[in-house]
């Protein structure tokens, strides 16, 4: 039976049904929203700095080696870490997972299977807890929204390990790329690595969120290419505040200059963080449920489907 | 570093002269001799009476090795996109290196780390330099960069080889000198300290080659990052026992270049920035520097960085350290270490003063006594061999004899005997029973 084209009626007197959106956010209010993020990137490119930037509070704290007789980390290592913060009563529980020790080694084979094993893992506990008999009313959601993989500025190209990591990672997460340190880079040169950057992953197929779905509207299509035109973002990060034009604002001082953190002209911070907060925080959630579990949640029934059916066979 | 050498290069066996001046090869006049008392020989320090004039010499070497020309070899080792091409070409204000074209994301990628080294003669002042630029591109950038530092390694190796090889021929007239005397590498401005692959390249590096660490584009840290920084990467290499260049100081030289020499090592590893454009400042000036939208970073203000500095050790002022440095410390410890291993022992007696003729004659009459006794030797056991078989054939010849006379008379007796027997016959005895011999004639015997 062909689906037939609904069509809208419209009430005689106001019924009121349209404070169904104030009763779900009074729900959700009280519930409180679950955001995970995850950084990748080599030592030394600000990771920390970054997200203590983007959220404005102190969350994690920089994993750098700061003492000649610490000990090399011989392996990519997980460290969760998780907060809750409220803004106007919106409480949000940020996870974050850093990944220190990844590309540090001489030898960085395989140095992306625990962060990639992390992610999957993180599927496989939600899809365990669906899949009970007796579940929670609320599934704790630890799997991952988003991955900010950190770029270094060489103003070269890609180098072989981040194409690669970047083509396992984009299978299983949202990946967002930024720029690390784009202090470094001078504005033309920014747009060359930047062309460059997007040249490489459209040669190695590289999906990168966000993705268009056929659902999104004109405005969402629009602000989504405006996005993809500025992918990776060039950021700058900075816990500490200097003081220009008489105001306090977050930034780094130089003896030639200081570089505002939140000036759009300086660094493109602050699309980042809007991107990441104020319009596609939603969405990341939402595509993460969406595409990236049921991708896995598919191939891991059909592969239990392989398992018992044999079985059943015999 | 020990201020006592011989200058090489020069076809005599380095003897060092006990009471000599050392000449130096293209030394600024500034610096001063410094006077060899080698061996403890007394030296007996004369005043002069009036001018004699040997007060030129530093003018003489000044005036030859600026005829023959310098040369200087330099090797940048860094991962890429840490701007050492710009920094060359900063540092010698020529674009050495034309600037990158970058390869579209379907070319092959190299898969080890190549040696590329581009030559330039430049000139100032009458000055010729032909300056020499090795390139380590694809260091540090892999996935696997184990053993990334081999290539460098087998180079400056194969350098050294090159030159002891040339030093060892029959004609040493031109010796081309293109060892690497110094050796930029760049640290990648993190913030926090050495990575493994920096501590290891570094300790495979410091015993061949003079270490100069650097911190490329530092305008990313800020004053107090790079002081921390620096303090840091220090510890790391004081902890893992690396030997970086360290300018040396002469106890006669003059409190400024004292001061100097001071300043410059206070401030390694350098913090540098490399720019070979020229912008324009917020107040008008034309600088060759980076124009950020903050301000502009200039690469010649000491304030801003350290390439001034960098510039000092390298090119104005220990260029000719850097090169004695290598030549007479690091090339000879290779040098010993490779002669050893080849098995070639320290032996004194070779170069004493020897007559060939007479050596030739001696061993000549040596070997005509070794021949004499041979020849002895042999004809005695050629005596003895032909007295053993003399006495041997004699032995047998008597045994014959011997034999024979037995045999003749065992005859003479069977004769005797046919003989009675015939008498007895022909007297008509009868016949004994015994038999008659039907003459058993032996062969060489008749009756």
């Amino acid at each position: 039976m062909a689906a037939a084209t609904v069509e809208e009626i419209r009430a005689n007197a106001y019924v009121g049904f349209d404070t169904i959106t104030q009763q779900i956010e009074h729900k959700l209010l009280k519930r409180g929203f679950q955001f995970n993020v995850i950084v990748v990137g080599q030592t030394g490119l600000g990771k920390s700095t970054l997200i203590n930037t983007i959220f404005a509070s102190h969350l994690i704290d920089s994993k750098g080696r700061k003492e000649a007789d610490e000990p090399v980390r011989q392996t990519t290592e997980i460290h969760p870490v998780s907060h809750v913060i409220t803004e106007n009563g919106v409480r949000l529980r940020l996870n974050i997972v850093d990944t220190p020790g990844y590309g540090d080694q001489i030898n960085n084979e395989n140095c992306w299977d625990p962060i990639v094993k992390y992610i999957k893992d993180q599927h496989s506990a939600y899809l365990r807890k669906e899949l009970t008999a007796m579940r929670d009313r609320h599934i704790q959601d630890t799997r991952i929204h988003c991955c900010l993989f950190f770029i270094n500025p060489t103003g070269h190209s890609l180098r072989p390990i981040d194409i690669i990591v970047m083509k396992k990672l984009s299978e299983v997460v949202n990946v967002v790329p930024v720029i690390a340190k784009a202090d470094s880079l001078t504005l033309e040169e920014r747009d060359a690595f930047k062309q460059k950057i997007r040249a490489e992953l459209q040669y190695h197929n590289i999906r990168l969120y966000p993705f268009d779905t056929d659902e999104n509207d004109e405005e969402e299509i629009e602000l989504n290419e405006s996005i993809r035109n500025m992918i990776p973002f060039a950021v700058v990060g900075s816990e500490r505040n200097v003081i220009i034009d008489g105001k306090a604002v977050r930034g780094r001082k130089n003896r030639w200059g200081v570089v505002n953190v939140e000036d759009e002209k300086h660094c493109e911070f602050v699309y980042l963080r809007n991107f990441l907060t104020r319009t596609h925080l939603q969405d990341l959630i939402e595509t993460t449920a969406q595409i990236h579990y049921e991708a896995f949640r598919s191939k891991q029934l059909l592969a239990l489907k392989e398992q018992t059916n044999p079985r059943n066979a015999q | 570093m020990t201020d006592s050498y011989a200058s090489t290069g020069n076809g005599d066996a380095s003897l060092l002269t006990p009471n000599g001046s050392s000449k130096m090869n293209g030394s600024s006049p500034s610096l001063p001799t410094t006077s060899n008392e080698a061996g403890g020989a007394s030296i007996i320090r004369k005043k002069l009476m009036g001018f004699v004039g040997f007060a030129n010499l530093p003018n003489q070497v000044h005036r030859k090795s600026v005829r023959k020309g310098f040369q200087f070899t330099t090797m940048v080792v860094g991962e890429s996109g840490l701007g050492k091409s710009t920094l060359i070409n900063t540092l010698f204000n020529t674009t050495l290196y034309p600037p990158k074209e970058t390869l579209p994301p379907s070319a092959e990628r190299p898969s080890t780390v190549a040696i590329e080294s581009i030559s330039a003669d430049i000139e100032e002042s009458g000055v010729r330099l032909r300056l020499t630029v090795v390139d380590t591109p694809g260091f540090g950038d892999f996935v696997n960069n184990d053993e990334s530092w081999k290539p460098i390694v087998e180079n400056i190796e194969a350098r050294f080889d090159s030159y002891l090889e040339q030093e060892n021929r029959v004609n040493r007239q031109k010796i081309m000198d293109n060892r690497i005397h110094a050796c930029l590498y760049f640290i990648q401005p993190t913030g926090h300290s050495l990575k493994p692959i920096d501590v290891e390249c570094m300790r495979q590096l410091h015993t061949k080659v003079n270490l100069i660490p650097i911190i490329a584009k530092a305008d990313t840290l800020t004053d107090e990052e790079v002081v921390e920084f620096k303090a840091r990467i220090l510890a790391d290499i004081a902890y893992h026992n690396i030997h970086i260049f360290q300018a040396p100081v002469y106890e006669n030289e003059d409190d400024e270049a004292i001061a100097e020499a001071e300043e410059i090592a206070s401030k390694i590893p350098f913090a540098v920035v490399g720019s070979d454009q020229e912008v324009t400042t917020p107040d008008g000036r034309k600088v060759r520097g980076r124009a950020y939208p903050w301000g502009v970073v200039e690469v010649d203000n000491e304030d801003h960085c350290d390439f001034v500095k960098l510039r000092q050790m390298l090119v104005r002022t220990y260029m000719e350290e850097l090169r004695e440095y290598t030549n007479d410390v690091l090339y000879e410890n290779w040098r010993t270490e490779k002669l050893i291993s080849m098995g070639v022992i320290q032996d004194s007696s070779v170069f004493k003063e020897i007559n060939p003729a007479i050596r030739i004659q001696e061993e000549r009459i040596m070997h005509e006594a070794k021949l004499a006794k041979m020849e002895a030797e042999m004809k005695m056991v050629f005596q003895q061999k032909v007295q053993e078989k003399e006495a041997k054939l004699k032995q047998s010849e008597e045994e014959l004899y011997a034999r024979h006379r037995e045999m003749k008379e065992a005859l003479e007796k069977q004769r005797l005997d046919l003989e009675d027997k015939k008498r007895r016959i022909e007297a008509g005895r009868p016949l004994t029973p015994e038999k008659i011999p039907t003459g058993r004639k032996k062969g060489f015997l008749r009756t």
